[in-house]
C-alpha cells in the first residue's frame, strides 16, 4: 500500500486587547473580543466554510476512499462556538461521515509540554473532553502537540497517556539521510509510533502554491501526482501536514487552491497507486522501520524547525518563565475564571508575537501578528500578566482569610 | 523675540518657557513682539504675535541676497537632521533621496508655509526663518533689543541684528552637547556657536548650561548670565485619581533618549526589585532607546515589575504623577528640566541627577550622579521605606516651588537688557 495522509491544523488564538499600564489592578478582561470575532468571521467566509463544504463534497463523491484528519484547538472551538456556530456545525457534519479523524492536542494550544508534565496532561485531558462533548463522544487516538513540537521525552510522556502515536515535523537535522515517508518509533518508548511531515511536498501546497516567482509555478494536480510517483517505490506514506487556513486564507481562492484540492483525489486515483489514509490507519497498517532520536525539541516552524519562534530571546523567556511560575498557585485556586485566563495566556501565539527573528522568517511572523513590533507585544503581554499575578495573589489571600475565619 | 513654538502647540519645554517668560515680561510692563514660524490662532494673546508664515520677503532688497549667501552655511541640502534617531533618520533619507526639493528657488518666492515642527525640512525652515527675521527687522523700527530662543531662532536673530543694527541676546535653553553628548551634529553646533558669538549677551537656563557655553563654545564667562526657568503655576495639585495596584510606583517620565539617561533607571530598578519585590517601575514616554530598554528589562527578568506606557498626553500625564511614589529624572545632561517640578506639584518626592539645571534650584530633592545606579537605587529604596524623608520633601518642596516665579526671571532679564543698552550709548 502507498498512501497519502492529510492532516490540517485548525487554530485561532484568543488575542489580547491593547492593555495599558493604567489598567493593571482594575481591568481583568484581557481578550480582544472585537478583533477575535472579526478574524473568525472573516476566515470562516474565506476558508472554513468553503473548504469544509468542498471536503464534504469530496467525501460524498469518492466515498470511503477519501479521508483527512484535523486537529482543532480548544481556542478555536471556544471561538467558533461563540462567534461562528455554523462553522462548528460544518465540522460536526464532516466528523459524522466517519471519514474524518480528529487528533488530540492541548486545549489551549500551549507550550506546556516543554515546562510541566502536570499542566500538559491537564490540558490534553481538557481538549479530549471538549472534543467528546462537541463531537458526540468522539475520542481521539492519535496525538499532535502544539506546533508539532516533539522530542524523545515529550513522545514518551504522550505514550504514557495511551495514544497510538504522534505527529511531528520531518526535520532535516534529525532525519539526516533518512526519509520522512516511513513510520518511525520513539527511542524511549519503542512501541510508540511517530509520523513525520514531508515538508517539501506539504510546503509546496501550503507556502509555495500561489508564489509566481517559484520555478514550479503553477502547481497543477498532475504535476503534484507526478512528484508523488517519482518517490522511491518502497516508501509507503506521504504525510501532508499543514494549517487549514492554507485554503482560502494563506493561499487566496484566486490562486486556484480550491480547484487544486477539488481535483487532486481524482488525479491520484486515476494516475497513481496512492490511496488516502488517516493517521490512525497509517499507524495501524505500517510497522516502524527504526526509531528516531530527537534529544532536543523540534517543531514545524521556520527554517530552523526548532523552538526559536516562541522561546529564546530574553523577552520570550521572561514572559514564559513568569507565566509558568504561577502554575501551582493558579491550579490550587480552583477559580474557573482564573483558570480560563491562565489557559488562554499559555497559547503559543502570544510568544510568537514576541519573536525578533526579523530577517529570515520575519515576513511570516509579521503576517500573523496583531502588533507593530515584538516590543509592543511584550509590553502588552507583561501588563496583562502583571494584572493576572495580582489576581492570583488576591485569590490566595482571600482564601486564607476565609479559612482562618472558618 | 524669535521663538520656534508657543503654547498650546508645543512639542517640548521650549514653548512653555517662552510663554512663562513673556508672561513675566508683561508683569514688568515690557512690550514683546513674539515671532513664531507658524501661528495656529489659538495662542493666548500675551504678546504682539508675528506669524512668519505670512511675512513675504522683499526679493528686491539686495542685503537679503547677501544674507542668504551667508546663510548657506546652514547646509540646507544636507542629510544631517537633528532630533531624529537612527531609525527615523534612515526613513527620512530614503524618502528625501527620491524627491529632493530645490531650496534655492523656493526660498525667494513670496510666501512660505512653515510647519513649525521639528521635521525633515528643519534646516530649510531655519534658513527661511532667518530671512523673515531680516524682513521684520527692516519693516518694524519699534523695538530696542532682539532676543532669540534656542538655535532654531539664532539665524533669525543674527539676520535681524545685521539689518537693524540693534543688540542681540541669545537664550540658550539647550545645547547640542545636551542632546547628543559628545557626538554632536556639527551643522547645529555651528549655528549655536555663530549665534552665541554674534550675540551681545548670552542667557543660559542654568549654571550647568553656562559652563557648556564657556567651555565648548568659547564664550567669555562674563558675557553669559544665568536665568533659571520658573513654573507658571506653583499650586499643589491634588488628584482624585487612585492607583489600582497595591505596590508602590517609581516613575521615569520623559523622552527615552540618550539625553534622559533611561538605562540608568532600568539598572537601578533591578537593584531595588532584588531587595523589595513590592515596587513597580514605570517608564512613560517614547524615543529611540525604547526598544533597547525593553530588551534590557527582559534580559534582567523584571518584566512583571517594570512597565512601559508609551507616550503619555493630557490627563494621563497627571494621572501618572498622581500615582507615583517616587519620580526619577536621571538625565545625563539636562540644561534645566521642568518635569521634576511638575512632580513636586503632585506631592511626589523626586530624585534628580546632578547633571541637570533644576538641581541648582530645587533643594528638597535627592541629587545623584546619573551614572551612579547604586546611589539611585539607595535613594529610591530610602524614599519608599523611610516615610519621614518623603514627608519632608512633600512639605518643603511646595514652598520652594512658590519662589520660582517667571516675574523674578523677567526682572533679571530686564536688568540684563538695561546693561546692554547702557553699554551702547
Amino acid at each position: 500500500m502507498r498512501t497519502v495522509c492529510f492532516y490540517f491544523q485548525v487554530h485561532q488564538p484568543f488575542r489580547i486587547k491593547p492593555y495599558r499600564f493604567f489598567d493593571i489592578g482594575e481591568d481583568h478582561h484581557y481578550w480582544n473580543d472585537y478583533l477575535n470575532r472579526l478574524v473568525i468571521r472573516k476566515v470562516a467566509q474565506k476558508c472554513y466554510l468553503p473548504m469544509n463544504s468542498l471536503l464534504l463534497e469530496l467525501i460524498e463523491k469518492h466515498g470511503s476512499k477519501f479521508k483527512v484528519a484535523f486537529s482543532i484547538s480548544g481556542m478555536f472551538l471556544d471561538q467558533i462556538e461563540a462567534y461562528a456556530p455554523e462553522v462548528l456545525e460544518s465540522f460536526q457534519r464532516l466528523v459524522a461521515t466517519g471519514q474524518v479523524e480528529l487528533l488530540n492536542e492541548t486545549y489551549s494550544h500551549s507550550l506546556a509540554s516543554l515546562k510541566s508534565k502536570d499542566e500538559f496532561v491537564s490540558l490534553v485531558k481538557k481538549h479530549q473532553q471538549r472534543i467528546q462533548h462537541l463531537f458526540q463522544g468522539y475520542t481521539p487516538k492519535v496525538f499532535r502537540n502544539t506546533e508539532l513540537i516533539y522530542s524523545d521525552q515529550i513522545g514518551k510522556m504522550v505514550a504514557e497517556l495511551g495514544y497510538d502515536g504522534m505527529l511531528t515535523e520531518g526535520a532535516k537535522h534529525i532525519l539526516g539521510w533518512k526519509s520522512p515517508n516511513y513510520v518511525y518509533s520513539n527511542s524511549l518508548a519503542p512501541e510508540f509510533k511517530v509520523l513525520l511531515k514531508n515538508f517539501r511536498l506539504s510546503d509546496d501546497i501550503a507556502f509555495r502554491f500561489g508564489d509566481n516567482t517559484w520555478g514550479d509555478f503553477p502547481l497543477t494536480t498532475s504535476k503534484f501526482v507526478s512528484w508523488l510517483n517519482a518517490l522511491p517505490k518502497e516508501e509507503p506514506v506521504v504525510n501532508l501536514f499543514m494549517d487549514y487556513e492554507t485554503f482560502g486564507e494563506h493561499q487566496w481562492a484566486e490562486t486556484g487552491i480550491f480547484e487544486f484540492m477539488k481535483y487532486l483525489p481524482e488525479e491520484i486515483f486515476s494516475n497513481s497507486n496512492f490511496t488516502f489514509s488517516t493517521p490512525s490507519e497509517v499507524l495501524a497498517s505500517l510497522s516502524p522501520v527504526s526509531s528516531i532520536h530527537v534529544p532536543t525539541p523540534i517543531s514545524w516552524a521556520d527554517e530552523e524547525r526548532d523552538l526559536t519562534a516562541w522561546l529564546g530571546n530574553d523577552m520570550q523567556d521572561e514572559a514564559f518563565d513568569r507565566l509558568y511560575e504561577l502554575e501551582k498557585q493558579v491550579r490550587s485556586t480552583c477559580d474557573p475564571e482564573l483558570i480560563r485566563d491562565w489557559e488562554y495566556l499559555q497559547t503559543s501565539d502570544h510568544f510568537y508575537y514576541i519573536c525578533t527573528k526579523f530577517f529570515s522568517d520575519g515576513s511570516v511572523h509579521e503576517y500573523f501578528s496583531p502588533y507593530d513590533t515584538p516590543y509592543d507585544a511584550f509590553i502588552n503581554y507583561m501588563n496583562v500578566l502583571s494584572d493576572f499575578i495580582l489576581r492570583v495573589k488576591q485569590a490566595h489571600e482571600s482564601r486564607a482569610t476565609t479559612l482562618t475565619k472558618a | 523675540m524669535f521663538g520656534w513654538e508657543f503654547p498650546p502647540h508645543i512639542s517640548g519645554g521650549l514653548g512653555t518657557a517662552c510663554y512663562g517668560l513673556v508672561q513675566g515680561m508683561n508683569f514688568h510692563n515690557q512690550e514683546v513682539i513674539f515671532v513664531v514660524p507658524k501661528l495656529w490662532g489659538d495662542e493666548e494673546p500675551v504678546a504682539d504675535f508675528v506669524n512668519a508664515s505670512t511675512v513675504s520677503i522683499d526679493y528686491r532688497e539686495r542685503r537679503f541676497k547677501k544674507l542668504w549667501k551667508n546663510l548657506t552655511y546652514i547646509e540646507v541640502n544636507s542629510y544631517l537632521v537633528p532630533y531624529l534617531g537612527p531609525k527615523e533618520f534612515k526613513k527620512y533619507t530614503s524618502s528625501v533621496l527620491q524627491g529632493s526639493t530645490d531650496m534655492q528657488e523656493s526660498v525667494f518666492s513670496n510666501s512660505f508655509e512653515f510647519s513649525g515642527k521639528y521635521g525633515k525640512n528643519l534646516m530649510e525652515e531655519v534658513a527661511r526663518y532667518a530671512l523673515v527675521g531680516a524682513q521684520i527687522a527692516r519693516d518694524r523700527q519699534d523695538f530696542d533689543i532682539i532676543h532669540a530662543h534656542d538655535w532654531l531662532a539664532y539665524p533669525a536673530g543674527i539676520a535681524a541684528k545685521e539689518i537693524s543694527g540693534k543688540p542681540l541676546v541669545v537664550h540658550v535653553h539647550a545645547t547640542e552637547y545636551d542632546r547628543s553628548g559628545e557626538s554632536v551634529n556639527f551643522p547645529v553646533f555651528k549655528i549655536e556657536r555663530a549665534g552665541m558669538h554674534a550675540a551681545d549677551h548670552v542667557v543660559a537656563v542654568s549654571q550647568l548650561t553656562k559652563n557648556i557655553c564657556v567651555r565648548k563654545y568659547g564664550i567669555p564667562a562674563e558675557k553669559v548670565s544665568v536665568l533659571h526657568n520658573a513654573v507658571l503655576d506653583a499650586s499643589i495639585i491634588t488628584s482624585a485619581y487612585q492607583k489600582k495596584v497595591p505596590e508602590k510606583i517609581v516613575t521615569f517620565l520623559g523622552r527615552i533618549t540618550f539625553q534622559k539617561g533611561p538605562e540608568y533607571f532600568v539598572e537601578a530598578a533591578k537593584k531595588v526589585i532584588d531587595r523589595d519585590p513590592n515596587v513597580r517601575f514605570v517608564m512613560a514616554g517614547s524615543g529611540d532607546l525604547l526598544t533597547k530598554m525593553v530588551d534590557r528589562v527582559a534580559e534582567l527578568r523584571i518584566g512583571t515589575k517594570f512597565h512601559f506606557t508609551g507616550f503619555l498626553k493630557g490627563d494621563d500625564v497627571d494621572h501618572m504623577y498622581a500615582i507615583s511614589d517616587v519620580y526619577v529624572m536621571p538625565s545625563v545632561s539636562e540644561p534645566f528640566g521642568i518635569a521634576p517640578l511638575e512632580a513636586v506639584r503632585h506631592n511626589t518626592p523626586v530624585i534628580i541627577s546632578k547633571q541637570s539645571g533644576v538641581a541648582e534650584v530645587l533643594n528638597n530633592a535627592i541629587k545623584i550622579d546619573f551614572w551612579d545606579v547604586d546611589a539611585m537605587a539607595d535613594a529610591i529604596f530610602g524614599l519608599l521605606h523611610y516615610e519621614s524623608m518623603a514627608r519632608m520633601f512633600k512639605e518643603l518642596g511646595g514652598d520652594e516651588l512658590k519662589k520660582l516665579k517667571w516675574e523674578h526671571v523677567a526682572a533679571k532679564l530686564v536688568t540684563v537688557y538695561e546693561k546692554i543698552l547702557a553699554r551702547r550709548t
